[in-house]
């Protein structure tokens, strides 16, 4: 029952009264009304500001969240009124939905953020009332081809397993796939190309042969010609085969305009072929060769604007189609005017009606060749008329064909630009990905960091170390520590994982994860002045100097450089649950250049768990490190 | 087109069938209304809200079966009830109840066994939650292995089969299991 009705109720009882006497029966009971409360202004707070209505108001939809108890999740205690989280302008339409009965979309609105208020306060869209539907529904319709159009793109992506057949198919629709794609995709446009200008050299008239009569080069280079002409139709027609072949319906393609100009291009040499030189199908077969023309078409799958130009057109099937019946009328009226009025004219061209059609058309298409003029004063007067009459019937349609083309254009050019942002907008997406996860291993090195300074006592570096990370930022790291735990491996960044992956057979020194984020965090070395801003030394950031001419070997790869400095860090105590005999000289990783040189053969690794918490190297000392530098 | 939407029984009833008290209720119905306004999630919202919270892996899998450990019901979707029952045995329950949840969740065709082929889906799944980038780099064999392992220690009559019994019996002598069953109870 809609809010109005419901309101109504009261009043439609009342007016019962006056049934009663004419009633022969006893009336029904009515029924009990309990629970009746007084009405109550109740207070919606919604991100602050407060709006308030009757509860009876709300009442009047009890299949939404406000008419129903779910309400009650929201009520605050405390203010004794109902609190949402939601943005206040949307919810002004809500609430005036209750109200009035009848559903507003206001237009300044984002649709997608309309559609979610509406959801949460569980109102059906398709309620809204008659003066704004049309909008909504414009606006959704628009969101939704731009939301296919997203998925589109996406399954433009290689499908994993591809038949041979949809390979090919998919080269041919898409070219810039693959480069044997791109590469048919020209040799077929310059064919293209080649046919045609073949076709219209064939035409020209080439220097005169011993007889004066000039022959056209056609007939002067037969052969040529020919051999021309047969290579491009036998290219046209393996490319007609091959689309055949990969077409996923074969049926669907050969109905397609493409296919038709396809067969229509090559069908004339065909049946040159076949044809003998009989006399009379000679002549038909001369008209033949005018389809030839039509392999500038072909040209379309090349060019985009012209699908345009041949899909407006298309669209404007009507808007065309009234030009040329109002082009038709007219032309029939002034002709029949004009050979009327010149009727009386002595040798007047105006001979019939039909002759004096093409009168009409160039007078109306303001062409003017003059090979046709009125001579009387009356066929002046209507001529001129014709002629303005013309500018006004082609001028009519013409803004309509070309709003069209424009739109179309418009929509081609939005979604390219949309693919052109899309390669941003993933970048965007990942960058938000890879943040939160180098976030992680971030606060997982902090936390290292603060295990080792609680060891050393020195406190100023803990202050510095100590950054504040929010509760929900420390407990969606609990969490994914706990998966590590449960797993029994480490989250690592790309860098590190990529060089663990190809050092592969080496053992690599289990440390902490080492992150590219954390280059404000470990390093004292000389590697500070090239890390970023914030960085905090190292209780004994003296301590590798000896270190200076191996790290200094610097490359891009300044991840791997605090991972050296890293791992030579714990390799200095033993107190390190992954115990490295650090007397023993291991020998250098000397052939990469990189900053492996840390990487070390360890005798025994443990594989297991890495104590991560546990006892990192509160103050190497100098003499642990030069065993190190010595590696 | 009328969206599939769901309400929720009222505050009272809910607070008697879990152990939550009212306020907790609240702010867990705001939560989950926020992120589903009609009420009722379904699998692909679930997998989505989930893989939030593990960028770096693939969370898909264990989402699926999370959902259908939650989806009691079978009715392919969580409704606010659902959740806040799952709810109320993972933080509020005692370890038995906790124990027979975390089985329900391994139990994939719910037949009362878990199989080794049950196991390795889920830990399968666990394991792709943390991704490509890990340290040490994970092999094929290692979710296998691990599967092994733990048939070891559960699997005392060694049938091939963990059963409910098996199962709570072995992680109630576990002292690490029992631990970490008491981790989230502050949670809320």
């Amino acid at each position: 029952m809609a809010a109005g009705v419901a309101a109504w109720l009261p009043f439609a009882r009342a007016a019962a009264i006056g049934w009663m006497p004419v009633a022969n029966l006893p009336m029904p009971v009515a029924p009990a009304e309990k629970n009746k409360r007084q009405d109550e202004l109740i207070i919606l707070n919604v991100s602050g500001r407060r709006f308030q209505t009757w509860r009876n108001t709300l009442d009047r939809y009890p299949d939404t969240l406000l008419g129903s108890s779910e309400k009650e999740f929201f009520y605050n205690e405390e203010t004794k009124e109902y609190f949402f989280d939601r943005d206040p302008d949307v919810f002004r339409s809500v609430l005036n939905f209750y109200r009035t009965g009848k559903l507003h979309y206001p237009r300044y609105e984002c649709i997608s953020s309309y559609d979610e208020e509406l959801a949460f306060f569980g109102i059906v869209p398709e309620i809204i009332g008659d003066c704004c539907y049309e909008e909504y529904k414009d606006r959704k319709r628009e969101n939704a081809e731009r939301l296919m159009d997203d998925q589109e793109d996406n399954k433009d992506a290689k499908l994993p397993n591809m038949t041979f057949r949809e390979t090919m198919w998919r080269a041919f629709e898409n070219p810039h796939t693959s480069t044997m794609a791109l590469v048919f995709y020209y040799v077929t446009g310059f064919f293209i190309a080649v046919s045609v200008i073949t076709n219209v050299v064939e035409t020209v008239p080439c220097g005169t042969a011993p007889n004066q009569k000039e022959v056209p080069c056609g007939e002067r280079y037969t052969v040529a010609f020919f051999c021309m002409d047969t290579a491009c139709v036998m290219i046209f027609t393996v490319e007609y085969l091959m689309r055949l072949f990969a077409a996923p319906s074969r049926y669907r393609f050969m109905r397609s305009v493409m296919s038709i100009i396809d067969v229509v291009a090559i069908l004339p040499y065909y049946i040159g072929l076949v044809m003998t030189d009989n006399e009379d199908v000679s002549g038909a077969f001369v008209t033949l060769r005018v389809f030839r023309v039509f392999r500038i078409f072909k040209f379309s799958r090349h060019s985009q604007g012209l699908r345009i130009l041949g899909y407006t057109l298309k669209s404007c099937a009507s808007e065309l189609g009234f030009l040329l019946f109002s082009l038709t009328m007219a032309i029939i009226i002034f002709a029949t005017v004009m050979f009327y009025a010149e009727k009386g004219s002595s040798s007047s061209k105006f001979t019939s009606i039909p002759a004096s059609f093409w009168y009409t058309i160039v007078t109306m298409t303001t062409l003017g060749y003059g090979d046709m003029v009125p001579k009387t004063i009356a066929g002046k007067i209507f001529g001129s008329i014709c002629s303005l009459s013309g500018v006004l019937v082609i001028a009519l349609p013409v803004p309509v064909i070309v709003s069209n083309f424009s739109r179309i254009y418009h929509q081609n050019q939005r979604a390219d630009k949309r693919r052109a942002q899309k390669k941003a907008r993933l970048a965007r997406i990942r960058i938000s990905k890879t943040g939160s996860s180098s976030a992680f291993l971030h606060s997982k090195r902090n936390g290292l960091f603060n295990e080792a300074l609680e060891l050393t006592g020195s406190t100023e570096d803990e202050k510095r170390l100590s950054k504040s990370t929010s509760l929900l930022e420390s407990q969606h790291h609990h969490l994914l520590h706990c998966l590590e735990k449960t797993t029994n491996h480490e989250f690592v960044d790309e860098q590190y994982y990529q060089q663990s992956y190809l050092e592969g057979g080496l053992q690599n020194y289990p440390s902490r994860s080492p992150s590219l984020s954390s280059q404000d965090g470990v390093t004292g070395t000389c590697c500070t002045r090239r890390s970023k801003k914030h960085h905090t030394p190292l209780p004994n950031a003296s301590a590798p100097a000896h270190m200076q001419p191996l790290t200094h070997t610097h490359t891009h790869q300044q991840g791997l450089q605090e991972l050296s400095t890293i791992h030579i860090q714990p390799l200095s105590t033993s107190r390190s649950s992954l115990n490295m005999r650090v007397d023993e000289p291991a020998p250098l990783n000397c052939q990469s250049s990189q900053i492996t040189t840390a990487i070390i053969s360890i005798p025994t690794p443990p594989v297991t768990t890495p104590e991560g918490d546990a006892h990192l190297p509160a103050g190497p000392t100098h003499q642990n490190v030069v065993k190190v530098s010595a590696l | 087109l009328s969206a599939v939407r769901h309400r929720p029984e009222g505050l009272e009833q809910l607070e008697a069938q879990t152990r939550f008290s009212r306020k907790e209720l609240q702010i867990l119905y705001r939560g989950f209304k926020n992120e589903c306004p009609s009420g009722v999630v379904n699998e692909d919202t679930f997998k989505d809200i989930y893989a939030q919270f593990f960028p770096q892996g693939d969370a898909s899998t264990y989402a699926h079966f999370l959902f259908n450990a939650f989806d009691t019901d079978h009715n392919g979707s969580v409704s606010f009830e659902d959740f806040v029952m799952g709810l109320s045995i993972l933080l509020r329950g005692t370890v038995q109840e906790k124990l027979n949840w975390a089985f329900n969740l391994y139990d994939i065709n719910k037949d009362g066994y878990i199989t080794k082929e049950e196991m390795l889906d889920i830990m399968k799944a666990i394991y792709d939650m943390m991704g490509k980038c890990t340290y040490p780099v994970l092999k094929e064999e290692t979710p296998r292995q691990h599967v092994e392992v733990f048939f070891q220690k559960m699997d005392k009559n060694k049938d091939g089969v963990v059963t409910i019994d098996e199962f709570i019996d072995c992680c109630q002598n576990d002292e690490n299991i029992m631990r970490s069953m008491h981790l989230f109870e502050n949670v809320l």
